[in-house]
């Protein structure tokens, strides 16, 4: 991962790696590299190995997908199966 | 899981032992759960909104942390961490010296539809990862979720919720955490998502009722699995030490008696009372119309009780404790002494402060605090006025209850006015005390006076007398009433009549007097004729007794003349022989 700022910063938690954290994981990347190539940084954080970070982002249920940059915070849960949805939660693109 | 195993080898080493239960340490609570909430098990709080289900959690986990060394997790779903510790300051609850101390870790988890979208399958594991983590990292064995309901208000997918719900109840089963789960109340429902479905050890249903706009919180425990468990509705109270419920009907009738007795401070009532007062632990109670002096006996019992060394809490209903002490002082009856070195505490609150069972737990809690040996109720019929006359009666059927159980005794006063209702009040209670002191007014000759009789008292000798009450800048006192020929005389006929007694006893003993003066008189009369008498008879006697004396002269003489005679017939000499052997 590059250490410049990116414009778009996402930070994805899992608990394990589970069917669900795959799916979602892959999604993701999928969904990115088609329309934010080169503009993201993607962050997986598994809760089993560090289950303190949960508080922080107020995570709840897992997969979580949270927007870091640009603000305002934004999360999507679930699988990330529904592109237009991740699209729009991320306001990637317009509702 | 290991406490999990460890629970269950417990139980299988003890098969016939009963439920464990983690004490709440809420006073009564663990009364009427038998032990407390059910160990290492989730246990629903649930009730309407304001009812007293964040309260009752907080608590149970700060009295688990304080009381019983048991660190607990406070999840709030509701409000942020930092609110739940302004808003239970009030009750003397340090959460933010608790959590440094690692007693108590609190999460806020704040869910806002309006951040979160759903897309696909997913869990709660970041809630379990959570909570597992806070329950680790303190070595938590009570756990609270405050209010997990609103999950269902955040997430959308109301199945997969429930099933991670079950798996969630479930799993904190087998971290063998004991756990309160609070719910808001639903329509026809115990909570509005059915939680009640994934609890089913124990329910608690909180309710808050208004009543003649008086507000009474109330407690039931709707289901104990594996328990013996009280089914009433039992008033509780929340104050500035927290939650108290009241355990209100004792389920048991073997209260331990004692013969010993109690002086009621005012002697003469002693004196009707077999000569040596009340029993101790027994109840007691003055009626009497209004101003004849209730307020004054119960004073003077508080009064000698103090004196002896004893505590007393008097509950003032109806004045303000500094009145009841300044108009005792015109009696002769200091309380403030007794309040300042420790024995008295007054109690003061008016009866539509709140209602009755309210009152009910604010008395036991005061009782269980200070400990009296005499608690004074001053008066209980101004209950009437935020009851029925049942409700008072049950009010009082378990204050009575528990105050015999504590050996505590009590002196009730109740004001009687001529009126049907508060007759009936009277007659409801007295079945439920063993002593009963009645005040009457006796009105007679334009003037109103109090007479005391003792209508009733289990278990020992009484005067079957009517007395006349006084109260006086002396104190207390009770005076024989005047039996006279026109009837019972009191006040100012009495002393009249008194006054009358007096003077008649006072000519009495002028006549008596008198009389003893003539007796005096005719005797020194009597003396002097006997002294005349005398002297008469002596001069009789003398007069006899000259008589005597001329005959013995003359016959002497007359013997001498013989004699000479004879001689001087004879011519012989001796004249002198026989007249000096005569002689």
């Amino acid at each position: 991962m590059t250490t410049e700022t990116k414009k778009w910063e996402l930070r994805l938690y899992i608990a394990g790696h589970t069917e669900k954290s795959v799916t979602a994981l892959n999604n993701l990347r999928r969904y990115c590299e088609e329309h934010l190539k080169g503009q993201y940084k993607i962050e997986v954080i598994d809760l089993l190995r560090k289950p303190q970070l949960a508080e922080g982002d107020q995570i709840l249920a897992t997969p979580t997908l949270v927007r870091k940059v640009p603000e305002p915070i934004r999360k999507i849960i679930g699988d990330l199966s529904n592109e237009e949805k991740v699209l729009v939660g991320l306001n990637i693109i317009p509702a | 899981m290991k406490t999990n195993n460890s629970t269950k080898q417990k139980k299988e080493n003890k098969k016939l032992s009963e439920l464990q239960k983690t004490p709440t340490g809420i006073s009564g609570l663990d009364d009427v759960t038998g032990g407390g909430l059910p160990a290492g098990r989730p246990t629903l709080v649930c009730g309407e909104a304001g009812s007293g289900k964040t309260m009752m959690s907080i608590e149970f986990i700060v009295r688990g942390a304080m009381q019983f060394n048991e660190p607990g997790v406070i999840m709030t779903f509701e409000e942020h961490g930092d609110e739940l510790a302004v808003n239970v300051a009030s009750l003397g609850f340090d959460l933010k010296k608790l959590q440094a101390d690692k007693k108590i870790k609190m999460d806020y988890v704040h869910i806002s539809r309006a951040e979160i979208r759903e897309t696909g399958e997913y869990d709660l594991d970041g809630l379990f990862i959570r909570l597992g983590h806070a329950i680790d990292s303190i070595k938590a064995k009570r756990v609270v979720l405050d209010t997990i309901e609103n999950l269902f208000g955040g997430l959308d997918n109301e199945g997969i919720l429930r099933a991670e719900l079950r798996r969630l109840f479930t799993w904190l089963k087998e971290k063998g955490v004991t756990a309160i789960i609070t719910g808001e109340r639903g329509d026809g429902k115990l909570t509005r998502y059915g939680l009640e479905e994934y609890v089913s050890d124990c329910v608690i249903l909180l309710d808050h009722r208004v009543v003649n706009q008086i507000s009474t919180r109330r407690m039931r425990i709707v289901k104990y699995r594996g328990s013996l468990h009280g089914t009433n509705e039992y008033p509780f109270l929340i104050d500035a030490e927290g939650i108290a419920v009241l355990p209100v009907t004792s389920l048991k009738l073997d209260k331990a008696v004692t013969s010993e007795r109690i002086s009621s401070g005012i002697p003469s009532i002693d004196e009707m009372l077999g000569g040596k007062g009340f029993f101790r632990g027994s109840s007691i109670l003055v009626s009497g119309t209004a101003g004849t002096g209730k307020t004054s006996i119960a004073a003077n019992f508080a009064d000698g009780v103090c004196s002896n060394k004893e505590r007393c809490l008097f509950f003032a209903f109806e004045e303000p404790p500094h009145q009841i002490m300044r108009n005792m002082r015109s009696i002769n009856v200091d309380l403030n002494k007794h309040v300042k070195a420790g024995f008295l505490k007054f109690f003061a609150a008016r009866p539509t402060l709140y209602g009755l069972e309210m009152h009910l737990v604010a008395i036991h809690k005061e009782i269980l605090n200070f400990k009296p040996s005499v608690v004074v109720i001053d008066p209980i019929t101004n209950f009437i006025s935020i009851g029925t006359l049942g409700e008072v009666k049950n009010m009082l059927v378990r204050l009575i209850d528990f105050l015999q159980n504590e050996q505590i005794t009590v002196l009730f006063t109740a004001l009687a006015l001529n009126d049907i209702a508060n007759d009936q009040a009277d007659e409801s209670i007295s079945s439920l005390v063993d002593t009963w002191l009645q005040i009457k007014d006796i009105e007679a000759n334009g003037e109103r006076n109090r007479g005391m009789y003792v209508m009733k008292s289990r278990g020992m000798k009484h005067s079957n007398q009517v007395r006349e009450f006084v109260i006086s800048d002396n104190g207390l006192e009770l005076i024989d009433v005047y039996v006279g020929p026109d009837g019972i005389l009191t006040g100012s006929a009495r002393e009249a009549q008194m006054v009358q007694e007096e003077t008649g006893a006072a000519i009495h003993n002028y006549a008596l007097s008198r009389k003893d003066r003539e007796i005096m008189r005719k005797r020194q009369v009597l003396e002097s004729k006997i002294a005349s008498l005398n002297s008469e008879f002596e001069s009789v006697e003398e007069e006899l007794n000259k008589v005597y004396e001329e005959e013995e002269l003359r016959k002497q003489i007359l013997n001498k003349n013989r004699e000479t005679i004879q001689t001087i017939r004879r011519g012989s000499d001796k004249e002198d022989e026989p007249k000096n052997k005569k002689r």
